[in-house]
């Protein structure tokens, strides 16, 4: 160690104490959805008369995992300042899909999943199309593809059914030295897709788009190809959520209500996990935390013994409060100009 | 101005294009089926579209503000289901008089969280009103389970979605003729009206210019309310009773109609005579795809295909095209 670097260290010693002031907004985010997480779990295996089994625990985080993997594939277009109202459709098509090819030997299995996440590919690029080409509002336009993606499920699947690979679909659920396999599938997204991308030219121009759309264009950021990249893996990470889906119930359901529920607690759970929605800031680290919360609510429910026929609104209220604790910050606005946009 | 120009000023290009569509639709229709042009099935058509085209007035006024209301499906359940179960909090007498009144109080009600939430907490619309969403569905829920509410639809409720109050316009009809003057006099000719497009425009300006941006806010968020109980409490009539998921299929139709009507997403631009035609054309195509019919055509190449696919499918294809043509947004420069 060189004599010169001591100032430095002592500098950032002193700084050690404020730490969290030193984060980035993303991370304090992250961090405070992980802590929100953290308490309600606790709460739940304290509450729980049998504590928290190994069995428990995997069956928490496979419902956690689905939620998780749909708000990621929130959180990419949020943070262009967008949004993706079909992350659910996609999500509930690549389940019929995944019930229809996802099946019989190892080869055809193989190039099930294939066509699976192809599927959802070929979804998030066609938002993205119809977006950056197309020059539409996200919010309408995916209104719209969600009711052709629900549609096209629903030829997939008339009827509630399927099946698919059995050893897969046990693989996929289960846990190994009590770690489930789904947390793994999480953490496998973050390190093969999520943290290459946040890394990339094309993410950081995501975030930069999401900051200021006009400043990104003045910097000669590949405005066009950022945002397609951003829709594309979105459909991208909704197909594997609906791979999940198909290997936890072993069948698949072209349900609205389903799609609308994803669609739903997704945009509940990015918020929760510090994305903001005015885009340029946000984690999908944070989302997956959040989606953990999202139903964590739920299992708390149960445990308090309140019927879980209210859970929607309960999870109405996490959301109400997640946002308007979100805007306390114009109790800290001194200019009032500041407020109005 | 003239008169005819107020009236001019009012069609859009937007606008144009819907009616036009609206037309060649009929025409389409017709061809299959000579009945789509006679007046039964054309009144008929403008009944159904009452329902969509209250919910689509409230609706609008906030989407010209900029913001958005995702609660309207569960708002319009709210209306029903409130309206039929007024008994259960007014007692059978207050019950069945002040029904619908009640029914609309509760959805400006949530209309009024809705606004508090945009206006003063500066959440953003979108999220805040999906929460809201899910808060009515859940109370709706407790509210059916916790006790059987009535769900019977009052007789004043059955006259007033299905009668005909002067013959020949049905009631749901005229009632949306006379809410959609009073907001077409409400935005071009008041105070009100002019600050709700420079708001859309731009909020800070507003302010600046000495006008309290959040009580326009407010307001809006709680008409929209209204409007979408109002819906609710027609539909409740209509169908002689209320349930859960009553509002579920208008989200998307509500809002496709007021953006094909050539209301900016965004705010500060849009007619009401152009939501009018959305609504129209909406409506009319919904018709036309239960019409036709097209799995018959599929199910005779040997393909089984729900008809439901079909509905979603050109729907959402439609929106998209329509909007290719004219709802394009500028170029970042």
């Amino acid at each position: 160690m060189t004599v010169s670097s001591e100032p430095a260290d002592l500098v950032s010693r002193q700084k050690y104490f404020g730490w969290v002031g030193r984060l980035s907004a993303a991370q304090r985010g992250i961090l405070i959805a992980m802590l929100i997480f953290a308490s309600m779990f606790i709460v739940y295996g304290w509450k729980q008369a049998a504590g928290l089994t190994p069995n428990m625990i995997n069956t928490a985080a496979n419902k956690g995992a689905l939620l998780a993997l749909v708000a990621m594939a929130q959180t990419l277009p949020v943070i262009t300042r967008g949004l993706d109202l079909s992350v659910g459709a996609t999500f509930v098509l690549a389940n019929c899909l995944a019930s229809t090819i996802v099946v019989d030997g190892p080869i055809a299995t193989t190039f099930g999943i294939f066509g699976v996440l192809l599927l959802g590919l070929a979804c998030g690029a066609v938002n993205g199309l119809i977006i950056v080409y197309g020059r539409l509002q996200p919010l309408i336009a995916t209104l719209a593809t969600s009711a052709v993606y629900f549609g096209i499920a629903l030829a997939v699947r008339p009827q509630p059914g399927g099946s698919v690979n059995f050893e897969l679909a046990d693989f996929m659920t289960r846990s190994s030295f009590a770690i489930p396999h789904s947390v793994l599938l999480l953490l496998a997204v973050v390190v093969f897709i999520w943290i290459p991308y946040r890394r990339s030219v094309l993410g950081r121009a995501a975030f930069a788009i999401g900051s200021s759309e006009q400043a990104a264009y003045m910097s000669g950021i590949p405005i066009n190809r950022a945002k397609m990249l951003a829709y594309t893996l979105s459909g991208l990470l909704a197909s594997i959520g609906g791979i999940l889906l198909t290997a936890l119930t072993y069948s698949g359901a072209a349900k609205m209500s389903i799609a609308n529920e994803y669609t739903l607690n997704s945009i509940g759970a990015v918020v929760i996990g510090g994305t903001s929605l005015f885009g340029g800031v946000g984690s999908a680290v944070g989302s997956i935390f959040g989606a953990f919360v999202m139903r964590t609510v739920g299992d708390l429910l149960i445990v308090f013994d309140i019927n879980p026929v209210l859970q929607p609104l309960f999870v109405g209220v996490v959301l109400l409060v997640a946002v308007s604790l979100g805007s306390l910050r114009v109790l800290r606005i001194k200019n009032r100009l500041d407020i109005y946009r | 101005m003239s008169v005819s120009g107020v009236i001019a000023r009012q069609f859009d290009r937007a606008t144009l294009i819907a009616f036009a569509c609206v037309i060649v639709l009929l025409l389409i229709g017709a061809m299959v089926e000579p009945a789509f042009l006679s007046p039964k099935y054309l009144i008929q058509q403008l009944h159904t579209a009452s329902f969509l085209g209250v919910v689509a007035s409230g609706v609008m006024l906030v989407i010209l503000l900029g913001h958005i209301d995702l609660s309207i499906p569960w708002t319009i359940g709210v209306g029903g289901m409130m309206a039929t179960g007024a008994t259960g909090f007014l007692g059978p007498e207050w019950g069945v008089t002040l029904a619908v009144p009640f029914g609309v109080l509760c959805g400006a009600l949530i209309g009024t969280v809705n606004g508090l939430g945009v206006a003063y907490l500066r959440a953003p619309a979108m999220i805040f009103t999906l929460g809201m969403n899910a808060v009515a569905q859940g109370l709706m829920v407790y509210h059916t389970g916790g006790f059987a509410p009535q769900d019977r639809a009052t007789e004043f409720m059955r006259e007033l979605a299905v009668g005909h109050f002067i013959p020949g316009i049905p009631n749901p009809l005229l009632i949306w003729i006379i809410l959609g003057a009073a907001i077409v006099f409400m935005l071009n000719r008041s105070v009100l009206g002019r600050r709700i497009y420079a708001v859309g425009n731009q909020e800070r300006s507003v302010f600046l210019s000495g006008v309290d941006t959040r009580k326009v806010i407010l307001a809006c968020f709680i008409f929209s309310g209204a409007c979408a109980a109002l819906t609710g409490v027609l539909l409740a009539g209509w169908a002689n009773r209320s349930y859960q998921a009553m509002g579920d299929p208008y989200l998307l139709p509500t809002i496709a109609a007021i953006i094909l009507g050539g209301t900016n997403v965004l705010g500060g631009r849009g007619k009401y005579v152009g939501t009018v035609a959305g609504v129209i054309l909406i409506t009319i195509l919904q018709s036309m795809l239960s019409v036709v019919q097209p799995q018959r055509y599929f199910a005779q190449l040997g393909v089984d295909i729900p008809a439901d696919t079909f509905r979603q499918v050109v729907f959402g294809v439609v929106i998209i095209g329509m909007l290719l043509i004219y709802g394009r947004q500028q170029l970042v420069r």
